[in-house]
């Protein structure tokens, strides 16, 4: 046991006195959710748009009133003919065009239906598609108001309600997603560039032919990992909390289970990655291209598992990464109980032993 | 009870290493492995220290197998690998306590044995291991080394890097761990340091040459060697080579060693040669065979 204490006192020396090392264990969860939550978002805010009003009549007045006392829009321009649009458009000034037809509030009221056109700059669809989805809530929303005494004769009527993001914040996807990211750089890469050094260095040399056991030399070097990334986690999801209003609806200790389970995941990766690479710089490169791009591309982090082709979604399925935001998410937006993520639970835990055990068989008690 | 290595041999990738190596350390004894770079010193010292798997062989260390026993070799030897392996970011202090720890024991405890040598890296024991003088660091990793009263100390080339006054304290440390009864294996590139050792075993090409004490080595040499000297040195050099009966010449501190085939070889025919190619301030004298010459000579 003294040994095990002397030997992670001097890993947490190595940590504390490594400047790089301090920044990406301290400094990249902060700068990562700070740009995810503020400055990488898909939601819109204050977009410029352009009127394009034929009519201009009392009507169409009160629905831009009501567009532009919206917090998403900001009317940015009023044009008058057609042909601007384009000009407008290709001076980058506005995401969107609303032209009002002629004679608007004539066909509304002798023909029952009037026509608004929204024009979108779709070179980034994911905006295009929101604005439009926007302008058309706002619409309907006022078509209903008008209808309120006149009810027309046969209507379905939609009612959207979005549970546990209703206002679909992106920040409640990117804290889980950055969480999962940071636990397994650290973790990961962190541990197998920490077990690479000694060899490097040629300190392993010494630790071997000493009566410390080889097992006891991992788990020394695990251990601090283990520490440092349940105070990251906690770092993030305070920040998420505090600074993202990010609700955290689930129970704190199945949290800290399951975050604990996947920081162990990661470790055990990490040590499979220290036992077949014998420089750093294979480690690191291991672990950036072997976990970090699957983490970022595959686990439904940015891109949505559902809507990946169908040998992507195969693959996805061994990336630990994509089972620990399931659940992650569950446990933050829906207040999951253990029952309701067993399954993601037991193929983490299954995965882990899977990793350790291939390290055991791997590592070697000699030079070769 | 020391070290007994009966035809060691090991091949990386189909290259020999070593080749049936055999040879035997007594308890108590400082024993050098004498030979230059890629002699196969390092893998020796390897699979003694169980690192590495002999293809061919056996070998013990203190009584203990070192494939079968290695756990108990490892915690009964003390190892100094070639390369500076110490802590750069840990302080002399900590490195020793760290090792200290691993070990099982404390620096207290055994700090009669390293006394000698750690009061000399004391004043600097603040200090990072990275920022210690090459002669500095070989003296911490010695007492890294040393701080669990090893019964077997391996010391693969301990000295090299360190400049000439901190190698010969080097030295005179390790004749006083001898005294204390603890059996050395060293490595060494340098012929010098041979002669300091109780037996040598001159290794080249992964072969062992010659295993002796180093003064019946040189005993056992016949051949004639002169110094000599002119004021020209590398044309000095080619000459000499293509003087006639000339068996070897190399270059040896600030002289030149000359070897001749004949046994009636006479220095004047030497010197009148060498004055016919325009050498000046030529000296030459017979001079005391040294490890260095008896190895260039195998």
């Amino acid at each position: 046991m003294k040994r095990f204490i002397g030997f992670v006192k001097k890993e947490f020396y190595h940590i504390f006195r490594d400047k790089r090392t301090m920044f990406i264990l301290f400094g990249m969860p902060i700068a990562q959710i700070m740009l995810f939550g503020f400055a990488i978002t898909n939601e819109i805010n204050n977009v410029n748009i352009a009127i394009l009003d034929k009519s201009k009549d009392n009507e169409t007045q009160k629905i831009i009133n009501k567009i532009s006392a919206s917090s998403y829009f900001k009317i940015n321009e009023k044009i008058t003919n057609e042909d601007q649009i384009e000009s407008v458009f290709m001076k980058g000034k506005v995401k969107a065009v609303l032209v009002f037809e002629k004679d608007f509030i004539k066909n509304l009221q002798t023909l029952k239906q009037a026509k608004v056109q929204v024009i979108t700059d779709a070179t980034d669809p994911n905006v295009a598609n929101t604005i439009s989805n926007y302008v058309n809530a706002i619409l309907q929303n006022y078509t209903q108001e008008i209808n309120k005494n006149n009810k027309p004769s046969h209507q379905i009527q939609t009612q959207t309600q979005l549970y546990y993001n209703p206002e679909l914040k992106s920040v409640f996807t990117f804290v889980p997603g950055v969480m999962t990211i940071i636990l397994m750089l650290v973790s990961a890469m962190m541990t197998s560039i920490s077990i690479t050094r000694e060899k490097e260095l040629g300190t392993m040399e010494v630790l071997l032919v000493s009566p410390i056991k080889p097992f006891q030399v991992i788990i020394g070097k695990v251990f601090p990992y283990i520490f440092l990334s349940i105070i990251n986690a906690t770092i993030i999801l305070l920040l998420g909390f505090f600074v993202f209003k990010m609700p955290i609806e689930g129970n704190l200790f199945l949290l800290a289970f399951e975050s604990i389970l996947f920081i162990t995941t990661a470790l055990s990766l990490g040590i499979l990655i220290s036992t077949v690479s014998n420089s750093q710089q294979t480690a690191m490169m291991l672990s950036l291209m072997g976990l970090m791009l699957p983490v970022i591309i595959l686990s439904g982090f940015i891109f949505p598992v559902s809507s990946m082709p169908l040998h992507l979604q195969i693959i996805s399925n061994i990336i630990p990464a994509k089972w620990f935001i399931i659940i992650i998410k569950a446990i933050l937006l829906k207040g999951a109980t253990l029952n309701m993520i067993w399954k993601e639970t037991i193929i983490l835990i299954g995965m882990t032993l899977f990793f350790i055990g291939l390290s055991v068989k791997k590592y070697k008690i000699r030079l070769e | 009870m020391g070290i007994i290595v009966q035809n060691i041999s090991k091949s990386y990738n189909k290259i020999k290493a070593i080749d049936a190596i055999s040879f035997e350390v007594k308890e108590g004894e400082l024993f050098g492995l004498i030979g230059p770079d890629g002699a196969g010193k390092t893998t020796i010292f390897r699979i003694l220290t169980t690192l590495l798997l002999a293809n061919e062989g056996s070998a013990s260390v203190a009584g203990f197998d070192v494939v079968k026993d290695y756990k108990a070799i490892r915690n009964s030897v003390g190892y100094m690998p070639g390369k500076f392996s110490l802590y750069q970011d840990l302080s002399v202090e900590e490195n020793l306590k760290f090792f200290a720890t691993i070990f099982g024991t404390t620096i207290e405890e055994n700090y009669d044995l390293i006394k000698d040598i750690y009061i000399q890296i004391e004043p600097f024991k603040a200090r990072r291991a990275g920022a210690l003088s090459g002669g500095m660091k070989q003296k911490l990793a010695l007492c890294c080394a040393l701080i669990h009263k090893p019964k077997v100390l391996f010391l693969d080339e301990p000295t090299t890097g360190v400049d000439p006054v901190s190698r010969k304290e080097f030295w005179e440390m390790l004749k006083r761990l001898q005294e204390k009864g603890l059996t050395i294996l060293v490595s060494t590139p340098y012929m010098d340091e041979a002669e300091l050792c109780d037996r040598i075993a001159l290794i080249q090409k992964g072969s062992i040459l010659k295993i002796d004490k180093p003064a019946n080595i040189i005993k056992d040499y016949h051949r004639i060697i002169y110094d000599v000297k002119a004021k020209n040195r590398h044309q000095l050099i080619l000459d000499l080579k293509n003087y006639p009966s000339q068996y070897s010449v190399f270059a040896f501190g600030e002289y030149i060693h000359y070897i001749d085939k004949n046994e009636n070889f006479s220095a004047t025919d030497l010197d009148n040669y060498l004055r016919q190619n325009q050498h000046s301030e030529i000296e030459i004298r017979v001079t005391n065979p040294t490890i260095e010459d008896v190895f260039m000579d195998l």
